[in-house]
């Protein structure tokens, strides 16, 4: 979905990575959960946290800080699990999105919602839908599906079995 | 989804499962061309296709199972034997149905007309055949009459016909039947209304009426029952002839009251011993004697009590219940063993002993719901088996082999799902065994065989397990050849030294095939190793044996269920793992000393056996200090022994597998997760898998 197609205002959920600002469109999201323990599964890179039980189901969690290239955080109270419904493939999954802590649902007229920049967002612009503003603010709205597409699974596919490493140092900093 | 789609479903839904029984009974009579039974439960199939096939608007399909129909009622008269080309031809023309009812809208009308007339051809009097099918074009409903019931004298029949209260819901129309009863002969309907209730009580959708019908027809009793064939087991019907020609003697009275049932037996019981007039008239006037008039009684009586007795057992006997809701009820049986496990733990933390008793009841009934749900799902594995037959039957024409297969076991049970992804791989075997592995009759009479191969397919239960072997007395696998192929294909050393076991096993790496040629029916070299794969995907595996020259057998060892599985819950760092219990042999320690001992190879000495072992920790790649006594859980993999170095060893639990999902898909060493009794996931280990990555590591480190 690029820019052109936001044209009504529309429902986001925000949430804070690091410092950052970030939104969700409000339709993709599920529920929002507290941390709760994660199940690390062995031999995958460290963004991919694990499983969790989500009422006898068992959802993955990935970690956003980690797949956007950011410090692993410390778990706070604030830091929550947001389940998203994703476009996997053609087929509906439900995966979870771990963030530092969630704000609040907010309305995005057509017209606060800009482009993202091609460069200066230090991010993979394909994952961005546009810009928000908010008062002074900007607030990257992601795209959810396109951040756990297929091609990109198929990269940490590859890029598993280098990553071991990485995902071991993860560990420790836990 | 409308009505009538609704009707058609279950039309459809049935009609393939009469479409089965109709290749059952073709297969058997094949063997048996005498049994009559077998004949006419053709013949019913048939019917029942043609009828509900009309009424439900596959005119297609009734048209041509008509005509099926028709030849079929010649065989069932006698005037046709049963041969080979017959039963050939029976089973293209339900093949044809099956088109059919697949896609009713693209007919391959040629092909009916092809099937149809070499049908024809068969009849003595085809002549005669001809004819009357082309009187009798779209209208299946009328019967036809064949020679033996022409010959038949005028009988009357007095037919009650009471049809159950939701007939309507079933889509059908007792009008239409009545109306195919009076193109039978001269027909006398009166309607029964007394059971109509008041208006209150009154619903339009049920039947309440019921019919009293006499009919005089030359045509005899089939004709009348190929009528209500397909709604017998929904209604009350009788038939009895009234009068017959053949029968001289005029009924008195007191039998047609009888015989109605206006009389009830004790009524005339009653009569007949205390009201001298009519009991002892009948028998004064050397009408009738007391002997007869006690014996019509004990024949009602019989049928009566007959007639109770087929009632119970219609109720008890079984229900159809879409696949759709079983599943979601195993998904809910799994669901509360999760949460019962949660109370169990929560009960034995805390000291309140009635919590404990309530948890022990529930852990109980869990169990069996449990075990009855998985109960319900299972299917004996029969209903492949017969499938198979056909493939035997059509292979062995095709590659120009006589073979006979038998089975045992059919009524083995297993679960649905696990048979249905069976099929594949058993279809595979199957043509393996006739292609490659049965000798052409020439060669097997030189090698002084009989000439008619054989394949055995037989079923049975071992533990948790189900055995499956595929057995044939064909010219067995060759050992040099495999190997000598193997080498070549580069998947083993030229100088491997391999036992039996092993050589036979490499027929299942990928890209292997020794057959000379390639046919239709094998020989592509991607088989074997899919088979494999789907054999291990349903957890279970392969072991071939062999004898050269004198057969080969194909064992398949399937667990009988896959949602739910007995774990052993291991420690390793601060997450625990599920070994599946079916695979673990036993737990033994592991100390400092041992390992020192072992210089550095990971192998463990159990009871003066060596068993290599694979450590866990490093394989995952868990950081943080091991305790000091680890434990190996000791398992078999592929008829050897492995063990597999955990932290320590916690204890049973009862898995229900969930999938990890697409996002985990390429994790090896993990086949699956559960949710443990703290509400946790656990991660399920995949033992062979882990297996077979050491190996693979091992080998790239010696290369190094």
């Amino acid at each position: 979905m690029s820019i052109a197609e936001i044209k009504e205002a529309t429902q986001h959920l925000t949430f804070k990575l690091d410092e950052e600002v970030f939104a969700l469109d409000i339709s993709k999201v599920r529920e929002v959960l507290e941390y709760t323990s994660v199940t690390k599964v062995p031999q995958t890179p460290g963004f991919m946290k694990g499983v969790i039980n989500l009422r006898g189901g068992v959802v993955p969690v990935v970690d956003l800080r980690l797949k956007f290239g950011m410090l692993e955080a410390e778990k706070t109270v604030n830091t929550c699990i947001i389940i998203v419904e994703i476009e996997l493939d053609g087929e509906k999954t439900v995966l979870g999105a771990l963030a530092d802590s969630v704000q609040e649902v907010h309305d995005f007229e057509a017209d606060q919602i800009e482009p993202a920049p091609k460069i200066g967002t230090k991010l993979n612009t394909d994952f961005i839908k546009g810009m928000g503003k908010r008062d002074d603010q900007f607030i990257m709205i992601l795209d959810i599906d396109k951040v756990f597409s297929s091609d990109e699974l198929a990269l940490v596919q590859d890029a598993g079995s280098v990553k071991d490493s990485e995902a071991s140092d993860a560990c420790i900093s836990k | 989804m409308s009505m009538m789609d609704q009707h058609k479903e279950v039309f459809k839904e049935e009609a393939y499962e009469r479409l089965s029984e109709l290749e059952d009974s073709l297969l058997e009579l094949e063997e048996r061309t005498d049994d009559i039974d077998l004949i006419s439960s053709i013949f019913r199939a048939l019917h029942t296709i043609k009828g509900s096939g009309s009424m439900f608007g596959f005119d297609e399909i009734a048209k041509f199972t008509h005509e099926v129909e028709t030849v079929f009622d010649c065989v069932r008269n006698g005037e046709m034997p049963v041969t080979k080309e017959l039963i050939d031809l029976t089973l293209s023309a339900r093949d044809h149905i099956k088109e059919l009812l697949d896609n009713p809208d693209n007919v391959n009308l040629q092909r009916a007309g092809e099937i149809i007339s070499s049908l024809k051809n068969l009849s003595p009097n085809s002549d005669a055949l001809k004819e009357e099918c082309n009187c009798s074009p779209a209208l299946p409903s009328i019967e036809n009459d064949t020679a033996a019931d022409e010959k038949e004298e005028e009988t009357v029949y007095r037919i009650e016909f009471v049809p159950g209260h939701d007939v309507f819901m079933k889509g059908i129309n007792p009008v239409m039947l009545l109306n195919e009863l009076q193109t039978l002969g001269e027909c006398r309907i009166i309607a029964m209304t007394d059971a109509i209730p008041q208006l209150d009580y009154f619903n339009p959708e049920c039947c309440y009426t019921y019919w009293d019908i006499f009919l005089t027809t030359s045509q005899g009793i089939n004709a009348i029952k190929d009528v209500f064939i397909f709604v017998e087991d929904d209604c009350e019907l009788s038939i009895s002839v009234i009068d017959s020609s053949l029968d001289s003697s005029v009924k008195k009275l007191g039998e047609i009251l009888m015989e109605r049932g206006e009389v009830t037996p004790e009524n005339l019981q009653e009569v007949l011993n205390k009201q001298r007039p009519v009991g002892e008239l009948l028998v004064e006037n050397g009408v009738t004697s007391p002997q007869e008039v006690e014996s019509a009684l004990a024949e009602q009586k019989h049928i009566k009590e007959a007639r109770e007795k087929q009632k119970t057992t219609e109720t008890v006997s079984s229900i159809r219940v879409s696949s759709d809701k079983l599943d979601s009820l195993v998904d809910l049986v799994g669901e509360l063993v999760t949460v019962q496990a949660r109370l169990t733990q929560k009960a034995n933390t805390g000291s309140d002993p009635d919590l404990l008793l309530i948890s022990e009841e529930v852990e109980r009934l869990t169990e069996e719901l449990r075990d009855n749900t998985m109960g319900v799902r299972m299917v004996p594995i029969g209903t492949m088996f017969s499938k198979f037959k056909r493939l035997v039957r059509d292979l062995s024409n095709e590659v120009g082999k006589e073979i006979e297969m038998t089975t045992d076991g059919a009524e083995t049970e297993l679960d649905k799902t696990v048979i249905e992804k069976l099929n594949d791989p058993v279809v595979h075997l199957i043509r393996n065994s006739i292609d490659h592995g049965i000798e052409s009759p020439e060669g097997r009479e030189a090698a002084g065989k009989p000439k008619m191969g054989k394949v055995h397919l037989s079923a049975r239960h071992s533990g948790a397990n189900v055995l499956i072997e595929i057995i044939d007395d064909g010219a067995g696998l060759n050992p040099e050849a495999i190997k000598a192929k193997a080498i070549e294909k580069g998947l083993i050393g030229s100088d491997a030294e391999l036992s039996e076991k092993e050589i036979f096993s490499l027929v299942l790496a990928p890209g292997f095939s020794t057959a000379k040629k390639v046919t239709s029916v094998s020989g592509r070299g991607v088989g074997m190793d899919v088979v494999k794969r789907n054999i291990e995907a349903l957890r279970g595996s392969i072991d071939i044996s062999s004898n050269k020259g004198k057969g080969s057998t194909i064992t398949l060892k399937l667990p009988l269920t896959l949602a739910i599985i007995d774990g052993l819950l291991v420690k390793l760092g601060t997450d625990v793992y599920v070994m599946p219990l079916s695979i673990v042999e036993e737990c033994v320690e592991l100390t400092d000393k041992d390992i020192e001992k072992a210089h550095g190879r990971q192998i463990a000495n159990v009871r003066g056996e060596i068993v290599p072992y694979i450590n866990l920790r490093e394989q995952f790649m868990i950081n943080g200090g091991k305790p000091e006594i680890e434990q190996i859980v000791i398992a078999r993999v592929d008829e050897q022994r492995v063990g597999y170095v955990v932290d320590d060893v916690i204890g049973e639990h009862q898995t229900v597998i969930k999938s990890l999902g697409k996002f985990y898909k390429h994790v090896e060493g993990v086949s699956g997760a559960t949710i443990l009794g703290d509400g946790n996931v656990a991660l399920i280990l995949d033992a062979p898998k882990l297996m077979h990555t050491a190996v693979i590591d091992e080998v790239a480190e010696a290369a190094v």
